[in-house]
């Protein structure tokens, strides 16, 4: 999700940044090709007009023609006003007084309600909610099932009553609810057009019987020109609170994000990233933006680091570090952490500088090799796994009989590692690593 | 596979290689082959300042002044058939050039900015839109059209003639049984297409099968089976998690033993980035491709509202089996689908079937003149 749209617009400042002044006409031209690039990318015309008119403006302003950066100054101007079209700051959910705290989803068919819902679920239940899932779909077939199917994978329970009316079985779900002390009620409704009225009117009637404390309108991220007239037309019969954008592994780039917020005047809160279940993310429009252009997403990369790496694990490296002690056993963790945080790709993205880079050399981070590392280090023995230097010819041979490899995909592990290792002397001796450390150990 | 054509389909035309424009081209800041969106000296406006633009008076009364003001509100609409219906309020948005222009009842710049927005807003992409408005202004001004209904003539004629440049449909293969894949991203329709066109043929007197392939999604298979249960077609079907191309093998198996003249299989929805279902997706093409006479076809559906991400997906999906057509589905709400346009201009595949509903004879043939006719 929105590479495309990163790759292109860094073009665009990269033509600005070999001079030393703006004139108007190198604004104009930025402005042009900005407009184009956003354009390709499914942003709202009307979008599109606002944002560079309003770059347009400012980058004519003294902040820049003043400066003595110009191409930077740009470039800062254009993340305040993508920061801005994408919500400015992040948006939490709202959750009622008195629980249960009905979660209302509603969208187009397919944008991804019925999986969405479920992670959702999986979300809460990790900030210690007790969520239980409605089916209100009564239209598809096997929506139901496999609404239920979900459920009993991700083990929280699915509420489901026969019959006709959807707001009756979302009324009895909520009594359900709060008889059995279930504290979040998530609405899986049935998909529909915008402009069908007699399936509007059904959004309204539940929403009138059962008040929802949070309605999300949920958005297809590949979505071109139409998401805004979708929204625009939910807005006015239902008055949605949110948006939870899906399908963001994608690549598309990402123009109904961009959109949306400047359109309908609310605010995007969540956003599916992935296939897995806990893929569902807050949104943070001011990292995304910084994604966008480049920028990288540090906040996000230690916020994801502290998720799945412990204190303990994180001391017990950091002395190792000091004490020139890391070893293939410490790099085998780290790759697994890596995998756990979603992948080298993934956390890749999220350096800044590195996402760009490594999609620009083609490098794709396979994680296929990254699988191979880890098979020639688990044919290693305990004793080889801390000595590096003891792997004689002999041994490789065996690691690399013993992993499935070549004696040169041996050979080249371990030259990469010793390297490594020097780098991290280097590194831990002038001190303090700061945040490396606990991001890059290797 | 609409049945009607049968022409053998011309190799795919390469960004470029398209005939030039019939006539004389009109002065404008973009510049001939400058077509990638690459190009920085491109200028998508054209606007005051750069060229001198002829202004054309209407030498009629402005029929339509009533639609003039009407601007974002709704308009009646004369009801001319289903598509048309279907694209209802895709019409308001795209008719605003022309009523805008009613008001003025003149033909000034800005009416050629705002049909090109129109377009863009149709999610044609920006260079299809720039194509088509270049080339309806070389037919107007040829012409020398002077009344709305000509203009909206002439911006119909130029799309329906793009479209028809993407090629013909590819030829039914004369393989039995014939294997109908069904592809694309997730949630744009493949089991309710499959459906369907199992529904069309079934009603053309062939038999069908469906393979329930989509052992992904949970509760993929039942609502196929739903569906089957439905149309009284019979599906072959594995546990869910199973292999798709087990599934497909056996269907193939069952097909040949049954007699079956099309095999549809309905497939897993996938984005096309995730690498490994798209490799999945050519073992399950293998198997169909080894074990029946004949080339397997694909039909890659794509969703209405979707944006110009279109164009990697028919790439994507083209390079892990050979899509021969376009499905594009819920164009019963208010988008317009113009991605087809781009993805045709790029990559040169035909759409074969328009999807209206979620009715099981909302399915149809495609009609290039028809959609065009409902476009403006």
């Amino acid at each position: 999700m929105f590479e495309g749209l990163g790759d292109r617009l860094q073009g665009v400042f990269a033509k600005l940044r070999g001079k030393g002044k703006l004139s108007e006409k190198d604004i104009d031209a930025a402005m042009r090709e900005i407009r184009l690039v956003l354009l390709e990318a499914d942003v709202n015309f009307k979008v599109v007009k606002m944002f560079t008119d309003r770059i347009r403006t400012r980058a004519s302003g003294e902040e820049v023609t003043k400066s003595v950066t110009p191409a930077q100054q740009v470039v800062k101007i254009v993340f305040d006003e993508m920061t801005d079209i994408l919500g400015g700051s992040s948006k939490a959910l709202n959750f009622a007084a008195h629980p249960p705290s009905v979660l209302m989803l509603v969208g187009l068919q397919g944008s991804g309600k019925t999986t969405a819902a479920a992670k959702l679920a999986v979300m809460l239940r990790r900030k210690g909610r007790e969520p239980m899932l409605v089916a209100a779909d009564v239209y598809r077939p096997a929506a139901v099932e496999q609404l239920q199917i979900l459920g009993a994978q991700i083990d929280i329970p699915v509420a489901y009553f026969k019959h006709k009316s959807a707001s009756k079985i979302v009324e009895k779900a909520v009594e359900e609810a709060s008889r059995s002390g279930r504290d979040v009620v998530i609405l899986d409704t049935a998909g529909r057009l915008h402009i069908d009225e007699e399936m509007m009117q059904e959004l309204v009637d539940i929403k009138g019987s059962v008040s929802p404390c949070e309605t999300l309108l949920v958005v297809d991220a590949m979505t071109g020109q139409d998401a805004v007239n979708v929204a625009l037309a939910f807005r006015e019969k239902l008055d949605f609170d949110g948006i939870l954008i899906t399908k963001m592994d994608g690549d598309a780039r990402g123009g109904a994000a961009l959109s949306m917020k400047t359109v309908t005047g609310k605010p995007i809160k969540l956003a599916s990233v992935g296939e897995k279940m806990d893929d569902l993310e807050e949104f943070h429009p001011d990292r995304v933006a910084s994604r966008i252009l480049g920028m990288g997403d540090i906040v996000s990369l230690v916020e994801k680091a502290e998720q799945t790496i412990t204190e303990e694990r994180a001391r017990k490296l950091e002395e190792k570090l000091r004490k020139h002690k890391f070893d293939f056993n410490d790099f085998l963790e780290q790759m697994q952490q890596i995998k756990q945080m979603g992948g080298l790709e993934k956390v890749m993205e999220m350096v800044p500088g590195m996402g760009s880079i490594s999609r620009a050399q083609g490098m794709g981070m396979d994680e296929r090799h990254l699988g191979r590392i880890e098979a020639i280090i688990q044919s290693m023995t305990p004793e080889e796994r801390e000595n590096a230097q003891i792997l004689n010819a002999s041994r490789r041979k065996r690691i690399a009989r013993g992993s499935g490899t070549s004696t040169q995909d041996v050979n080249q592990l371990v030259k990469q590692f010793t390297q490594m290792q020097k780098m991290m002397k280097q590194l831990t001796g002038k001190g303090g690593m700061g945040m490396l450390k606990k991001l890059f150990p290797f | 596979m609409a049945g009607k054509r049968k022409k053998k389909r011309p190799p795919r035309r390469k960004k470029g290689e398209r005939p030039p424009p019939p006539a004389k081209k009109l002065p404008t800041t973009q510049k001939k082959g400058e077509k990638a969106p690459e190009d920085e000296e491109r200028t998508v406006e054209v606007g005051p300042g750069q060229e001198p633009e002829p202004v054309i008076v209407l030498d009629e009364p402005a029929v339509e002044a009533g639609e003039a003001d009407a601007g974002e509100e709704d308009e009646k609409e004369e009801d001319d058939g289903r598509l048309s219906k279907g694209m209802f309020r895709s019409r308001k948005l795209l008719r605003r050039p022309f009523s805008r222009m009613a008001t003025r009842r003149a033909i000034d710049p800005e009416f050629w900015n705002d049909a090109e927005e129109a377009l863009i807003a149709a999610d044609t992409g920006v260079e299809c839109a720039v194509e088509i408005v270049e080339r309806a202004r070389g037919r107007i001004l040829r012409e020398g059209i002077r009344d709305i209904d000509g203009l909206k003539g002439a911006f119909r004629t130029e799309v329906a003639e793009m479209l028809r440049s993407f090629g013909d449909l590819p030829e039914p293969s004369d393989s039995k049984p014939r294997v109908l894949f069904i592809v694309g991203v997730n949630g744009v329709g493949k089991t309710t297409t499959a459906a369907k066109i199992g529904y069309l043929m079934k009603n053309r007197g062939e038999k069908v099968l469906f393979a329930a392939a989509d052992t992904f999604r949970a509760a993929g298979i039942e609502q196929m089976e739903m569906w089957a249960d439905r149309l009284g077609i019979p599906v072959v079907r594995h546990k869910t998690g199973g292999d798709p191309a087990a599934v497909v093998f056996d269907a193939v198996e069952s097909a040949g033993a049954r007699g079956i003249d099309v095999l549809l299989v309905d497939t897993a929805g996938r984005l096309h980035t995730k690498k490994n279902l798209m490799e999945e997706l050519g073992k399950m093409w293998r198997v169909a491709d080894r074990n029946v006479p004949g080339t397997p076809e694909a039909i890659l559906v794509i969703d209405a509202t979707t944006g110009q991400n279109g164009i990697i997906q028919a790439r994507v999906f083209g390079e892990a089996l050979d899509v021969g057509s376009i499905a594009l589905t819920k164009m019963d709400g208010s988008a317009r689908g113009g991605v087809v346009m781009a993805i045709g201009k790029e990559i040169g595949i035909p759409v074969a079937f328009i999807g209206m509903g979620e009715g099981m004879s909302d399915l149809r043939p495609f009609d290039p003149e028809e959609y065009a006719q409902a476009l403006f």
